[in-house]
C-alpha cells in the first residue's frame, strides 16, 4: 500500500518527495508528512489495528514508515489508569491518566518520537544521528541509537546537571557538552545539521519525529474504547505533541474509527516561568513573544517553541484553553498524583495536574465531562526538585521501644494537627 | 582579509519600538549581506522575518552581532533546537 504523498508545506503548501528535510525552500515554513488517507480507509481498521502488536507499532501504517521498524519495537501501548482517587481530589466524575512514565525504554514520550526518526534515519541510510537536547531527548536519542548501532551525537549545555548528563552517557553516545548558553546551542546545531549528513531528530529529521507523538493519541482513544474523551490536558515545551495529539484524534475521524462525535477540548500546561504558548491562548493572539525560561520544570524550558503557534491554533480549532502553573503548584501538582494515584511523574506531569485542578476550578473544564491528563515522563529523572521537601519521617534507633514510641509520637502529632 | 562567503537562513523578531526602524535596509547596506526574504508577518507592535542572508562570513557574524546589540530577536529557522 502506497500510503505517503510525501511532504507537504504547512504554509505555502507545496510539496516535496519524502526526504530528510523541515523547511520548505521556497517560504521556509514547516513541512509535514502527507498521507494519502483515501488509501487507508478501509484498511487501517479497529482489527487491523487490535491485531497488531501491544505496542505503539500497532499504529505503524498511519506513521511515516516503509520498511521494518528499526528500533524501539516496544515503546508505547502505555496504560490509561481512570484515576478515581484523582477525580474525587478534584471533585470531578471522570479523569484518566495516559501514564508514559512507564514508557519503554527510556521513561519519557520522546521514545514514541526518537523510535520513528531513529527508523526513518535508517531507511534514509544514515549511519549517524544527532540532537541538542537537555534530558528526555537525550537520554531516548542515545538508548535508540545503540539499539540500533547507530553513531550518536548528543549536545547539550555544558551546565546540565550531572544526573541527566549520565543518563545518557550509559548508553554509550558522543556527548558533546557546549561552553555557551542555549541560544547558542541552538545556533550551533542548526549548523552542524547543515553542514554534517546526520539525522538530526529535531532538526531535520522533525516531520518524521514529531509524527510519533500521534500514537500517544491514538492509544487514548483505543484505550477509551474508540472514543474521544470530552478534555485532554498536555503539558508543552515545544507545542508539538499537542499538535499531533490533535491530529491523531481528527485522522482516527477521518478514517471512521471513533464513535460518537468528536469534541475533544484540547488545553494547553505550561510553567509559568516558562508559558509562552499559554499566554498566547490567554491574550487570544497569534503572535508568540519568546521568553527566558525560569521553571523547575526544565523539560518544559523552551522559550522560543517552534510550533508555538500550531499549539496555540489547536487549541482555539478545538475550543481548548490553557493554565500556568508556578514551581510551588507543579510541586504540590507531583505529590497530589503521587499521593492520589501512586504515579510519581516527574515536573511536565506536576505542571500538567496543576494547569488540570485550575482548568476545573474556573470552570473551563466542567465538572461532569471526562478528562485525559497528559503524564509524559518519570518522576525518578528530576529527583531534584523535591529533594528539599521531603525528608524520612521517622527516624529510629534498630529497637521495638524506639518505635513503640515514635509511633505514639506520630499519632499524637497527627491527632493534634486533626488530619 | 578576504573571509569565505556563507549563506544563512534566520530568523529575525522585531520588539515594537524597532518596527518601524530600517533595520533591514541597514544590514544590506552597512554590512554588505545580500537578503532573500522568504516569509515575514508584522503587526503593530511585533514583526517577524524569515530571510536568507548571504555574506562574507565575518560579515555575517559582524551584522548578525549589531542585529542583536539593536534589539533584534535572531533565530535560526527552526526556534528551539535544543528541546528537553
Ligand atoms: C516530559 C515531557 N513532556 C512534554 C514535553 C513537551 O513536548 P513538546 O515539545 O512536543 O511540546 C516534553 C519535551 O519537550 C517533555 O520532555
Ligand atoms: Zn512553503
Amino acid at each position: 500500500m502506497e500510503k505517503l504523498n510525501g511532504l507537504r508545506c504547512r504554509e505555502c503548501g507545496r510539496r516535496y518527495p519524502a526526504a530528510p528535510v523541515h523547511v520548505c525552500e521556497f517560504c521556509f515554513g514547516p513541512v509535514e508528512v502527507d498521507y494519502r488517507y483515501d488509501a487507508l480507509r478501509g484498511v487501517v481498521t479497529r482489527e487491523s489495528i487490535a491485531a497488531g502488536p501491544k505496542s505503539m507499532w500497532r499504529y505503524k501504517d498511519l506513521l511515516p514508515i516503509e520498511g521494518d521498524v528499526a528500533v524501539g519495537h516496544h515503546v508505547g501501548f502505555t496504560p490509561l489508569v481512570r484515576a478515581h482517587n484523582l477525580a474525587d481530589e478534584l471533585g470531578c466524575r471522570e479523569v484518566w491518566i495516559k501514564n508514559d512514565s512507564v514508557c519503554h525504554p527510556s521513561w519519557s514520550f520522546k521514545d514514541r518520537v526518537v523510535s520513528v526518526a531513529v527508523t526513518k534515519a535508517r531507511e534514509f541510510g544514515f549511519d549517524t544521528v544527532a540532537c541538542a537536547s537537555t534530558g528526555n531527548l537525550a537520554n531516548s536519542v542515545a538508548a535508540h541509537a545503540a539499539e540500533g548501532r547507530l553513531k550518536s551525537y548528543i549536545f547539550i549545555p555544558a551546565d546540565l546537571e550531572q544526573g541527566k548528563v549520565l543518563a545518557t552517557l550509559v548508553y554509550n553516545p558522543t556527548l558533546v557538552a557546549v561552553h555557551g548558553t542555549y541560544d547558542e546551542v541552538n545556533r550551533l546545531c542548526s549548523e552542524i545539521a547543515d553542514k554534517y549528513r546526520w539525522a538530526f531528530v529535531n532538526v531535520n529529521f522533525r516531520p518524521y519525529y514529531s509524527e510519533g507523538s500521534k500514537t500517544y493519541g491514538y492509544e487514548i482513544v483505543e484505550q477509551l474504547g474508540w472514543k474521544a474523551p470530552g478534555h485532554i490536558v498536555v503539558p508543552c515545551a515545544g507545542g508539538s505533541l499537542i499538535t499531533k495529539i490533535w491530529k491523531a484524534i481528527k485522522e482516527l475521524g477521518q478514517l471512521g474509527l471513533v464513535d460518537g462525535p468528536i469534541a475533544t477540548r484540547m488545553h494547553a500546561a505550561q510553567a509559568l516561568g516558562c508559558g509562552p504558548i499559554v499566554t498566547m491562548i490567554k491574550k487570544d493572539t497569534d503572535v508568540l513573544v519568546p521568553v527566558k525560561p525560569s521553571t523547575i520544570a526544565k523539560s518544559l524550558a523552551i522559550g522560543n517553541p517552534a510550533d508555538g503557534y500550531y499549539a496555540y491554533r489547536t487549541t482555539k480549532e478545538s475550543g481548548g484553553f490553557g493554565e500556568h502553573a508556578t514551581d510551588e503548584e507543579i510541586i504540590e501538582g507531583m505529590l497530589l498524583l503521587a499521593r492520589t494515584e501512586g504515579i510519581f511523574t516527574e515536573t511536565a506531569g506536576g505542571v500538567t495536574v496543576a494547569a488540570t485542578k485550575k482548568l476545573i476550578e474556573t470552570g473551563v473544564i466542567p465538572r461532569d465531562e471526562s478528562v485525559v491528563i497528559c503524564v509524559t515522563g518519570n518522576g525518578l529523572k528530576t529527583p531534584d526538585a523535591l529533594v528539599d521537601r521531603l525528608e524520612a519521617h521517622v527516624k529510629i534507633k534498630p529497637s521495638l521501644s524506639a518505635f513503640d514510641q515514635a509511633l505514639a509520637d506520630l499519632k499524637s502529632q497527627t491527632a493534634q494537627e486533626g488530619r | 582579509m578576504v573571509s569565505p562567503m556563507t549563506r544563512m537562513r534566520v530568523r529575525l523578531t522585531f520588539p515594537a519600538h524597532l518596527i518601524q526602524e530600517p533595520i533591514v535596509y541597514r544590514l544590506v547596506k552597512d554590512f554588505d549581506i545580500v537578503i532573500n526574504i522568504r516569509r515575514a508577518d508584522v503587526k503593530a507592535d511585533y514583526g517577524w522575518i524569515a530571510l536568507e542572508l548571504d555574506g562574507e562570513e565575518a560579515a555575517l557574524a559582524r551584522g548578525i552581532r549589531w542585529l542583536k546589540e539593536t534589539g533584534v530577536q535572531v533565530d535560526p529557522i527552526e526556534h528551539d533546537v535544543v528541546i528537553p
